[in-house]
């Protein structure tokens, strides 16, 4: 066991866990952070999709000690009220069935959109391949990610 | 007031707890609807049904029974009570009830069947309260109940004046419930075919504790269980002497044929859980894919079958005919896969136990728990979370029952939580099937017999009997044969028709081919004899039948040449509703690639149009995702595909266009979460063949040369 100073959504999360646990089971076991969710555990289904210093990374096969110094964005913390442009966009085309996937979706295109304010479709493509949604969802999600985009531009 | 307090009344008025009216209307059998107010006291109302709340404030709160998978249920249901009670939609509450097997019936998800079974009592609850809520206006002003309509939550007299429904919520609830009440004509609808997004979506969206893997309860444990790596082994002996030393971990305890690893942390249980040394044996056969491939063959060889239709006499006609068609297709194993992998909470307290987690059938669960711990029913308590998906899977409660044994063995609450590798290799899959079909034409193309005898591993009946084409066809046979594989199966999204329709569309195609005719014209021709001069029993309405696959035939252009575009065809009837699909591929560099899906749906009335539309996209999508790339195979009994990277599920980059269509034809509502799965895998298959001469008779395609995403 060690301690790590976590910096997640803006805030200090001290934790005493093993320096291999990876991000994913430290916010839902330790610190109550279940937006963040469990798929498959080897980072090919993207459900646990968070920002680590901006960038899209998947957290269940992230180690603790590999992100201690890092500035750590998860659902919860992507804006305040849930008003962020991607969360709008997503709630307007009504992206959701089941939702067990969407925060990491979103965590993916907003990654995507910060660097990228006007994506093409191959590069939604590109950002979007790696994030599974059993319900079949994609088409509203490629139009969400539009959406958003116009959105951010405002 | 009514005083008759009689328990067949299905209907109840009641105070609020904080003032205001609380109707509780019944979900039981809407025959013997009969509204009466029988009383004011809370206490009455406890073992009634589900309650429309209307607090002075204004709120309107709709519990909604049913567990919400992903089907959009928790906002349909409300959305038929809020349309006829003229609620206003933005000052709606919905609260998910917990099982409460007294208040309601059929609390569970399957079958499509939500809808349609309660439509009319929904309607009823909402049109009552209306009611009574113009009633009390009407008595308020002094004005006839005939003078004052209702709107967007507000009461308007013909004068013009407004009063809200909360103004009205105490007055209302003292009135006598009207025996009758008028419903709308399905015309007048705003709410219902409107585009109304998900209730729970704001909470989605920032990542709220809506799901059953995020449940928690102070003191509350993890575990994970090791189960047998492959069907037909059974525990011998298991030391847990290192693992239990491992940092975080409470306990180690075995229980049928499972390891359960249990601690405070999940990371913690699945590292103790590698150090777990197991040894396990031989209790059945333990079966590998080649043998399936045996058994099929076998089944479809041998005597033993059990005939599930027969009509006229498919031998003789074989021997008359011009010409005879025979196809043999099928489908492997699959998992369910939702993205949530099982789990359930569970809270042994000696004489009772509570329960919450994702299961469509919480009341099935509950009954099988009490009768494993020896308690009565109503001494398990069960909390329903959101599903993340579902397709069947959640229909078993193995998960459930589980949860509950290890609890009331480590006195102690605790949640088990299967990683996707226990999900993918716990068992119940869709059952592997092989169909053979028969069929013969005259020299006139009549399709003048047709033959299908399913046989399938733990498939049950593997025939759907009395669809189409039973009914359009002289002489028929449909027969099945089953074998008890020690591999566990379930039902998989529309179960049996999810690859049944494929098979039957496919082979559709290939007699229509034979008897020179076009796919469309072919199953028009079959309709017009089913309803002209039917052969036994019809389970479907060929009017609606023909409507739909016109519906897509106009909609596609079907036979209108497009450049460089083969178009398939595929229709079918399941759930109480219809869908017919085309799809549209080109080629690219060689390959097939699908291009385009149209769905033409008759779910009679569509209640929310974002929600139904989802559906019918992800269902389309479901449908293209597992049959190009779904496959579970087995060795010695182990599933050989164990996570994401060795099965593959449709990705974001795979999907066509999709363009869906409704029947408007105001009929009563069937359900949406599963037809418009079946004809897909026929769609693609039949434009697979237009596009390459190729016919695919094993699912998945992707395996074969199959066509590209």
């Amino acid at each position: 066991m060690a301690l790590f100073q976590l910096k997640i959504n803006g805030k200090n999360y001290p934790v005493d866990v093993d320096a291999n646990t990876p991000l994913l089971w430290v916010l839902r076991d330790h610190l109550d952070l279940v937006g963040t969710k469990y798929g498959c555990g080897m980072a090919m289904c993207g459900a646990c999709t968070v920002h680590v210093n901006g960038d899209a990374t998947r957290s269940c096969v992230l180690p603790i000690s590999a992100v201690s110094a890092a500035n750590i964005t998860t659902i919860e913390g992507l804006s305040e009220k849930g008003t962020h442009p991607v969360q709008e966009a997503w709630d307007e085309v009504d992206v959701p069935q089941c939702g067990y996937c969407q925060a990491g979706q979103i965590m993916t295109a907003s990654a995507l959109l910060s660097k990228n304010p006007n994506p093409s479709d191959k590069d939604i493509e590109e950002a979007m391949v790696g994030n599974i949604c059993r319900c079949g969802t994609y088409h509203r999600i490629h139009d969400a990610v539009k959406v958003a985009a116009t959105k951010m531009k405002k | 007031m009514s005083t008759n307090q009689s328990r067949r009344d299905f209907f109840k008025t009641t105070a609020a707890a904080g003032g205001g009216l609380v109707l509780g209307f019944s979900w039981f059998s809407s025959e013997a609807f009969q509204p009466q107010v029988v009383g004011t006291a809370a206490a009455d109302a406890i073992d009634f049904n589900a309650y429309l709340a209307i607090s002075p404030s204004g709120t309107v709160t709709i519990f909604s029974p049913n567990p919400e998978i992903g089907q959009g249920i928790k906002t349909a249901f409300p959305i038929i009570v809020a349309e006829e009670l003229d609620a206003d939609w933005e000052k709606v509450k919905v609260e998910q009830s917990p099982l409460d097997t007294k208040k309601f019936e059929r609390q569970l998800t399957g079958g499509s069947g939500a809808i349609r079974h309660s439509w009319e009592r929904l309607r009823k609850a909402g049109a009552t309260a209306r009611a009574l809520l113009i009633e009390a206006a009407a008595q308020q002003w002094g004005v006839p109940a005939s003078e004052c309509s209702a709107q967007k939550g507000m009461v308007i007299h013909s004068s013009g004046k407004k009063i809200a429904y909360g103004d009205l919520a105490v007055a209302a609830s003292k009135l006598p419930v009207p025996k009758e009440v008028k419903l709308k004509a399905t015309s007048s609808f705003s709410l219902i075919g409107s585009r109304v997004k998900g209730v729970d979506n704001k909470d989605i969206l920032t990542g709220k504790n809506l799901f059953g893997i995020d449940y928690k309860r102070p003191g509350m444990l993890h575990a994970q269980v090791q189960r047998p790596p492959a069907f037909g082994l059974k525990l011998k002996s298991f030391d847990a002497t290192e693992a239990k030393k491992m940092p975080g971990i409470v306990n180690v305890v075995s229980f049928g044929n499972k390891v359960a690893i249990v601690g405070k942390t999940n990371w913690e249980v699945m590292q103790a859980r590698k150090a777990v040394k197991i040894e396990w044996e031989k209790e059945k056969d333990l079966e590998s894919s080649a043998d399936h491939d045996r058994l099929f063959k076998e089944m479809l060889n041998g005597t033993n079958v059990t005939v599930q239709r027969k009509d006229g006499d498919v031998e003789a006609a074989f021997k008359n005919a011009h010409k005879v068609i025979e196809a043999e297709y099928q489908c492997p194993f699959l998992p369910h896969s939702p993205m949530e992998p099982m789990n359930f909470f569970a809270h042994f307290k000696g004489d009772s136990i509570e329960l919450a987690g994702p299961s469509q059938t919480p009341e099935a669960a509950q009954k099988q728990i009490a009768k494993m711990l020896n308690i009565a029913p109503e001494k398990v308590t069960l909390e329903l979370t959101r599903m993340g998906g579902g397709f069947g899977r959640r229909l078993n409660t193995d998960y459930a029952v589980e949860a509950a044994e290890l609890s009331s063995i480590i006195k102690a609450p605790v949640k088990v939580t299967w990683t996707r590798e226990d999900d993918m290799t716990g068992g119940i899959y869709r059952p592997a099937v092989r169909y053979r079909f028969k069929a013969s034409i005259d020299k006139a193309g009549n399709m003048t017999a047709f033959m299908l005898h399913g046989a399938g591993l733990n498939a049950g009946n593997s025939t759907r009997q009395d669809n189409f084409p039973a009914g359009a066809v002289e002489n028929l046979l449909i027969q099945s044969s089953d074998y008890k594989s020690p591999i566990t199966t379930g039902p998989w999204r529309a179960p049996i028709t999810n690859f049944l329709a494929y098979a039957e569309q496919a082979f559709l195609d290939e007699v229509a081919a034979a008897a020179g005719k076009d796919p469309v014209q072919f199953r028009l021709e079959l309709l017009d004899k089913a309803e002209k001069s039917p052969v036994g029993k019809i389970t479907y309405e060929t009017k609606r039948f023909r409507e739909v696959i016109k519906l897509a035939a106009e909609k596609s252009g079907w036979g209108k040449k497009k450049k460089g575009v083969s178009q398939g065809f595929s229709v079918y009837f399941s759930h109480a509703s219809y869908v017919a699909q085309v799809a549209e591929m080109t080629m690219a560099k060689g390959k097939p690639v699908l291009k385009k899906v149209y769905a033409a749906v008759d779910c009679g009335i569509v209640i929310n149009e974002s929600s139904a539309k989802n559906q019918i996209y992800g269902a389309i999508v479901d449908g293209i995702g597992h049959a190009m790339y779904g496959n579970l195979t087995f060795k010695d009994g182990a599933p050989q595909q164990e996570n994401f990277n060795k099965y593959r599920l449709i990705r974001y980059n795979e999907v066509p266009d999709i363009e869906a269509h409704f029947v408007n034809n105001g009929i009563e509502p069937t359900g949406l979460g599963e037809p418009a799965l079946p004809p897909t895998g026929g769609a693609l298959a039949n434009a697979i063949f237009k596009t390459t001469g190729k016919r695919l008779y094993n699912q998945p395609f992707a395996d074969q040369d199959g066509p590209l995403g």
